[in-house]
């Protein structure tokens, strides 16, 4: 950028704060890293209704033993494609597909695009003081790669993938089921699917790096990078570096499928617990991806409440570092029961439960800068406080399942369930939650209603913790995931969990109609409507900010 | 204040694992045998359909009933309990070694961890707010508390690691050379079990339907038409593949599982001392009927394992080693592989009413 000023090029059209394009081409062909960071928020809300309607379908269907709605939703569904009654098979396979699609969604198209591509792209240039990222229109490539993705991943609902439509393999993919498992165009569609996802999210990792790395005001030193930048700094090396292994590990799927390659079929020299290896490979980054740009964002809404700056800036920062680091030679603890050598196991073990101690640091520094603070409990500070327990429930879970020997029995059980919802669902999306309401006004211009903010949290709160506490003891008494129906012994707390989902599904309605009155209807923000507390450099623009920022550096002291 | 409530209701809901235990091991633990005749069973409650159950019982499995009678299990035994919360009650060594690592350290440190935070959340709120504190400090550095929080996790965990590594160890503790085979075979979507030692015929395992789970007296979606036996007390070598797609095979109340995989095969070892029946459901997805694939063991003394082998056409292990002498010695060796033969004459007729008493109850 510098360089261009210096050649004198100041006939740039764009130096006018102000101008904005027209509709299509501002929203359609976007440079500009808020738009795009709008557009990912949007979409990720999109998705996100659709894979949280899937899961309502799932706990219906789970209320209670036996096939309630299962053979009718598959009846429905194929009718849609000019089919008639669905069989039990067809039932049964429809529950597959509601799985897959559950997992694939959240995780490619809700968190990941909300995180990364949403505040990511909205707060990392304003908070490293740049006027937009470093490669703008791949940034728009980034994110209209995600829209086909999507659109593949649904239509591969519709076409045949082995005992019914859809691809019913789980969000793992694991072969054989994968391959000679599921006949059929719709897993080859998802394959395509995750492609899509993985190069947008490749470019999209290409982008921070280079923006961050090159693009901070003058005197930002990575050691007084705001923590959010650091978090979507260590993100992006993850992404960076595991996606290239996960379109690696499905291309040799779609060959065995296809092309009649043996790269995961022992008949033909080959390893179905390679894909294993290879998937989660990149697997278990990908749920430090989902995770660590919650961290920073909760880093900074706890430090704004407590009107105190972080404590532990560096141990803070480099716990990040040190998570992503480890998080790449952990792999095979989601693999325990696969058969594996027993020296194997334990350093997965020994190596999984030292992920325990830069977590640790975290939940601990994030006290410690609440402590001697001036903590005000607005909406974003209450869902910083859920995260920090709820995180802190599903970790310790978490050092459980990481013992080999105790993961024999809790493996593919419910326990995991609720496991990953405790870190995910209660984690990530609590800071996703989190930030929205931290930042919603800078974005919007707009202020979300409190009473409402409030009520979402605590509503939402104790649903998801009545859907999700009850499924540790399904897992501890036995009950296997991806059971579309169950021994009538595991009702009870089925039914309780069910109620659950209907209390949190409350909490997220209130939320819509919270976006909703507040973008029409919600008192104009303030440039910082937070005070003292907010000391990054978004605070110091408008909200919304100008179309474009900082023409002139801010200098960092 | 709901905040308080709810991590009330959570933190009771962690300690009461452990009560629930303690309530679960009261459970009768000595095994429940079927006589062999077909006569009605005896647990079949007044009233209850006691023609079906006796005919159910008289030939489930087309296997000569003088030799084998499926037990009836034990309600609440190898099996999962209304409302349950707690792991099933542990009948291995292993299990139980990992049941009490689980409920003795692994519990204690998640509650003691989740409400030392929760404390500390508590404390700040109430401490710190901006009505008690208006002024905050300017702190953000502590290199001693830092030390502190990072190295008294560290030490938690190696105390983690020092049982749970054992732990490992032990699971895998190769069989004993003389210990019986069993080779556990995942099929889209039923479990084979075939016998090398013993004439090396399989038992093919469906699930039971509704009906018969209930005229059996036994648990829908965990009963299955023939059951893998296996004699109690000793170890059992399982080798475990699947024809098709990955299965896993899962039995709860042994803390057992081991993933079946195509092209090759997994080898544990399974001992489970009391005699009884033993549920467990397949444990990776396998395609449309993955939830209706489940596992039932049953567990027998020895004598009455090997008419379980004679009423399935085998020879029990020592008469297995003879006979293989014999047929080598004329220059013949015979592979029979026979698939679940029904009616077969069996060897002898020994009804298994000699099998000496159930060992003793599991404990710890």
């Amino acid at each position: 950028m510098t360089t261009i000023t210096a050649d004198g090029h100041i006939d740039d059209h764009a130096h006018d704060a102000d101008h904005k394009p027209a509709f299509f081409q501002r929203w359609f062909m976007s440079t500009n890293h808020k738009d795009i960071g709008t557009l990912y928020l949007i979409f990720a809300i999109v998705a996100g209704i659709i894979g949280g309607a899937i899961s309502g379908l799932m706990r219906l269907e789970l209320a209670e033993p036996g096939i309630q709605y299962l053979q009718m939703w598959a009846t429905a569904h194929n009718g849609m494609m000019g089919g008639g009654e669905a069989s039990m098979d067809e039932a049964y396979h429809l529950w597959n597909v509601l799985i897959t699609a559950h997992g694939l969604i959240m995780v490619f198209f809700m968190v990941m695009p909300a995180m990364i591509g949403g505040f990511g792209n909205w707060f990392v240039p304003l908070m490293i003081g740049a006027p937009d990222m470093a490669f703008p229109r791949m940034n728009n490539v980034s994110f209209w790669l995600l829209v086909p993705a999507f659109l593949l991943l649904f239509g591969s609902t519709f076409v045949p993938g082995g005992s019914g439509l859809g691809a019913g393999t789980g969000w793992t993919v694991y072969a054989p089921l994968s391959t000679s498992g599921s006949v059929g165009p719709a897993v080859d569609m998802a394959i395509l699917s995750l492609h899509l996802a993985g190069a947008s999210s490749i470019l999209g990792a290409i982008n921070f790096i280079t923006t961050i790395f090159n693009m901070r005001a003058p005197g930002m030193t990575l050691h007084k990078m705001p923590l959010f930048v650091w978090s979507v700094l260590v993100t992006a090396f993850l992404l960076l570096l595991a996606l290239p292994v996960l379109a690696a590990a499905i291309t040799m799927l779609l060959t065995d499928r296809n092309f009649g390659t043996t790269f995961y079929d022992a008949a033909g020299g080959g390893d179905p617990v390679l894909y294993q290896h290879l998937f989660w490979f990149f697997g278990h980054p990908e749920v430090y991806i989902m995770i660590l740009p919650g961290f920073g964002m909760i880093s900074h809404i706890v430090s704004t409440f407590s009107r105190k700056p972080v404590f532990g800036y560096l141990g803070m920062a480099y716990a990040m570092v040190a998570i992503g680091v480890v998080g790449f030679v952990v792999w095979a603890h989601h693999m325990f029961t696969t058969g594996m050598s027993v020296n194997v196991k334990m350093y997965f073990t020994a190596a999984t439960m030292v992920i325990a101690v830069p977590t640790g640091i975290k939940i601990f520094s994030w006290i410690a800068t609440m402590w001697g603070g001036s903590m005000s409990f607005k909406t974003p500070m209450m869902w910083a406080l859920g995260f920090i327990f709820m995180f802190t429930v599903g970790g310790v879970t978490g050092v459980v399942l990481a013992n080999g020997g105790i993961d024999d029995n809790l493996h593919d059980t419910y326990y995991v369930v609720a496991h990953f919802h405790y870190v995910l669902s209660l984690g990530a999306v609590f800071s996703i939650f989190a930030g929205f309401y931290y930042w919603f006004p800078k974005m919007s211009g707009r202020m979300y209603n409190e009473l409402l903010g409030q009520l979402h949290f605590w509503i939402f709160f104790i649903g998801v913790n009545i859907l999700f506490f009850p499924q540790h003891f399904l897992g501890q008494q036995g009950m296997p995931r991806r059971y579309a129906d169950y021994p009538e012994q595991f009702a009870y707390w089925n039914q309780i969990s069910s109620i659950g989902y209907a209390v949190m599904l409350v909490g997220v309605v209130i939320f819509f109609i919270n976006i909703g009155y507040s973008l029409f209807a919600g008192r104009k923000a303030e440039g910082n409507y937070w005070g003292e507390g907010a000391t990054t450099l978004e605070w110091t623009l408008s909200s919304p900010p100008p179309f474009h920022q900082f023409e002139t550096l801010p200098q960092i002291k | 204040m709901t905040h308080f409530v709810k991590a009330w209701i959570l933190a009771i809901g962690l300690i009461l694992t452990p009560a629930a235990l303690s309530a679960q091991q009261e459970l009768p633990a000595a095994p429940v045998v079927e006589p062999a005749t077909p006569s009605v069973d005896p647990l079949v409650p007044a009233g209850a359909d006691a023609e079906t159950a006796a005919t159910a019982n008289a030939a489930p499995s087309g296997l000569d009933p003088a030799l084998y009678t499926p037990m009836k299990p034990t309600p609440g035994i190898g099996m999962p309990v209304d409302g349950g919360v707690d792991f099933q009650q542990q009948f291995s060594e292993t299990g139980q070694t990992a049941h009490w690592i689980n409920n003795a350290i692994l519990i204690p440190m998640m509650v003691g961890v989740s409400l030392l935070v929760l404390g500390l959340l508590f404390w700040v709120v109430f401490r710190f707010r901006r009505g008690a504190n208006p002024e905050p400090s300017k702190t953000t550095h502590n290199t001693f508390i830092e030390i502190i929080w990072t190295v008294i996790p560290v030490l938690i965990l190696v105390v983690i690691a020092v049982p749970s590594i054992s732990l490992l160890a032990r699971q895998f503790e190769p069989a004993p050379e003389d210990a019986l085979t069993v080779k556990v075979t995942g099929y889209q979507w039923y479990w084979g079990y075939s016998y090398p030692d013993n004439g090396d015929f399989e038992v093919i395992s469906n699930m039971l339907s509704e009906e018969e789970a209930a005229a059996r007296g036994e648990p829908y979606q965990l009963a299955a038409d023939n059951r893998m036996v296996i004699p109690a007390g000793k170890p059992v070598k399982l080798l475990i593949t699947a024809a098709d797609v990955i299965h896993s095979f899962a039995l709860p109340s042994a803390w057992f599982k081991l993933d079946a995989v195509p092209g090759r095969i997994n080898e544990k070892v399974l001992q489970i001392d009391r005699e009884g029946v033993y549920y467990g459901q397949c444990s990776e997805l396998c395609g449309a009927r993955h939830g209706f694939m489940p596992i039932t063991v049953e567990v027998l003394s020895e004598a009455k394992f090997n008419d379980w082998v004679r009423a399935n056409g085998g020879t029990p292990k020592g008469q297995a080693a003879l006979n293989e002498v014999s047929a080598e010695g004329a220059g013949a060796v015979e592979e029979t592989s026979t698939v679940v033969a029904p009616q077969l004459v069996p060897a002898s007729n020994s009804t298994g009413a000699a099998a000496p008493a159930a060992s003793a109850p599991v404990t710890q």
